[in-house]
């Protein structure tokens, strides 16, 4: 996992679904994720797909991915190039599918981020540098148990690396 | 300190005491997934090499989101699981066996279990008294391979209900409420614990709406103690040498407590385009209606048909408004057909289709044109659930959407129920 990150921000609002982010009507391509990725979010934002750039951030409200388990959900964005994804709050499965597939979920204030701001993250300390507006946003790093598995890059790596769950020395 | 039902069974599994906050690795019981998560996680385990099943006989890979096959992708993603049930000689749940849910509570699940299901509305089988969650693909992947997985012992939310129902006010609407009340994210990461009078003396049947939905308040699981009734419905199964009684301790510590009087409440309706958006029936009485769907893990068991065959015995669905009935599982539609209420709802005009998750998740089966409206008692009416963003989903009890078939718009089912 890199310690910093650096890319722009796309603004969601609060309960953006899974059904917004991998839409059912996609079911047939869950088996194609490069494909299914090209569909990403674009219920929320039919320009997003197309126009996110490799380091971008998703920055969104209150529970991001709620609703189904799809574990396509963050693995789509995650293809689509994006950094990592910043809200107040997630949906349980979401979180943890997202730390299982080596996508960082951030919790913080995203209020006062908007819609292009140029952020720089490192991971380690907390710290989100919002560039665009100069402001600095911390947030709480994750429970050591999930940056382990984010660390070894998701869960199946994990359990290679390990033979099995290694939660704690 | 006493225990949650939580705290009891992770402790169980995970082989020492366990509070709220504690993580811990458990082993699971059953392990579940479905057409839509399954082919991921079996393309996990190839990808590590980790092809083989801890527990193959409680390990169910089932084929019901898009069953029979709509498309041929995803009938070559049937393939995958069908090959990973021959290779580890895990249980393959086929097309027109039914939904999931269902059959992990028929088949499947006992009190005192863990399940991990690679779908959200694992949680059905709390109702149960099993500690029953939803996961991803991956999660549950390792949990078919290994027999167990990392689990945060959850806090708990108790849900005290007592008082009777009022007419035409059903679990469904209960739930709603509830949710409606604790908010789409109010439960984040906590249990619900469903109990008090009302709980008590409700049918299995009715016990499942309940739990199915907990996700829905963001819950981890919706549970319910194991009782008379839960050992009542596993022996008219066949499973009564499955039971057993699990419940709370009387002074288990819960993080909040909601008292609800059931006599109080009234039917209620979810309006586009989130769960927790709850209504009265009066503030949306008269909107047109394209399409019902009865069915669902949520409201597709017997007692559901039965309530949807006598709002609809002797009449017709509206000329304008489309009528989807889909059994939860074969048991139900078996039970249904011999009960006359199959033959009643297609009297009535309806399109019964074979058991599985039908239109519920927009795949196949009474996916929505634009600007279309449908009244459903599946559990969830996101933007695009049911195939088409642009497109609005009423989510309600079974009796509230039959009445709503004959009239062609939301109707109070008070109106209409003999």
């Amino acid at each position: 996992m890199k310690e910093q990150l650096n890319g722009n921000s796309w603004k969601f609002g609060d309960d953006i679904s899974t059904d917004l982010i991998a839409p059912g009507r996609y079911f047939h391509l869950r088996t194609n994720l490069p494909e299914l990725a090209k569909h990403v979010l674009e219920d929320a934002d039919p320009e997003f797909p197309a126009k996110v750039k490799s380091g971008d951030f998703v920055v969104a409200g209150r529970n991001f991915g709620l609703g189904s388990s799809r574990e396509h959900a963050p693995t789509i964005i995650k293809l689509a190039g994006v950094n990592a994804v910043l809200a107040k709050s997630f949906a349980r499965i979401f979180y943890r599918n997202a730390i299982n597939v080596g996508l960082p979920v951030l919790i913080c204030d995203t209020d006062k981020i908007d819609e292009g701001d140029k952020l720089s993250i490192e991971l380690s300390n907390g710290v989100i540098h919002n560039q665009t507006k100069g402001t600095e946003i911390t947030f709480n790093p994750l429970p050591d148990v999930m940056i382990r598995i984010l660390n070894d890059g998701g869960l199946a790596s994990h359990i290679e690396k390990h033979g099995d769950f290694k939660l704690e020395d | 300190m006493g225990k949650t039902i939580s705290e009891k069974i992770i402790g169980e599994h995970a082989g020492k005491e366990v509070s709220a906050g504690d993580i811990v690795v458990a082993n699971v019981d059953v392990t579940a997934v479905q057409d839509g998560t399954g082919p991921l996680a079996v393309q996990q385990l190839n990808k590590i090499n980790l092809v083989q099943a801890a527990n193959p006989k409680s390990t169910v890979l089932f084929i019901d989101h898009a069953a029979p096959s709509p498309h041929k992708d995803l009938s070559n993603a049937h393939g995958l699981l069908r090959d990973f049930a021959k290779k580890t000689g895990v249980v393959l749940s086929e097309v027109g066996e039914g939904v999931c849910h269902q059959r992990l509570v028929e088949s499947y699940v006992k009190p005192g279990d863990i399940l991990i299901g690679a779908d959200s509305h694992t949680c059905t089988s709390g109702a149960l008294g099993a500690f029953s969650t939803g996961m991803g693909s991956t999660d549950v992947a390792i949990g078919i391979a290994l027999g167990k997985t990392w689990l945060r012992v959850p806090e708990t939310f108790k849900i005290n209900v007592t008082g009777q129902f009022q007419k035409g006010v059903y679990a469904k609407d209960l739930i709603l409420y509830v949710i409606g009340q604790i908010g789409a994210d109010g439960a984040t990461y906590k249990a619900l614990e469903f109990t008090g009078d009302t709980i008590k003396s409700m049918t299995m049947s009715e016990r499942f709406t309940l739990s199915n939905m907990a996700v829905e308040a963001g819950a981890k699981t919706g549970l319910i103690e194991a009782d008379d009734v839960t050992k009542q419905y596993l022996e008219e199964l066949g499973r009564g040498d499955e039971f057993r009684y699990i419940q709370a301790d009387e002074d288990a510590e819960y993080e909040k407590v909601f008292d609800i009087d059931a006599s109080k409440l009234e039917p209620v309706i979810s309006a586009p385009h989130t769960v927790d958006n709850v209504k009265s029936l009066n503030e949306l009485m008269g909107t047109k209606v394209d399409q019902v769907f009865i069915g669902t893990c949520t409201n597709g068991r017997l007692d559901d048909l039965e309530i949807a065959a006598s709002v609809l015995k002797g009449k017709q669905r509206h000329p304008d408004t489309r009528l989807i009935v889909t059994p939860a599982s074969k048991q139900v539609y078996i039970q249904a057909m011999e009960k006359g209420y199959i033959q009643t709802l297609v009297e009535a005009g309806a399109a019964v289709m074979a058991p599985g998750c039908g239109p519920c998740v927009g795949v196949h089966q009474g996916i929505l044109g634009d600007e279309e409206v449908c009244i459903a008692t599946q559990n969830r009416n996101f933007k695009g659930r049911m195939g088409n963003p642009n497109s609005y989903i009423y989510l309600s009890s079974p009796a509230t959407a039959a009445a709503a078939a004959i009239t062609g718009k939301i109707t109070d089912p008070r109106e209409v129920l003999v």
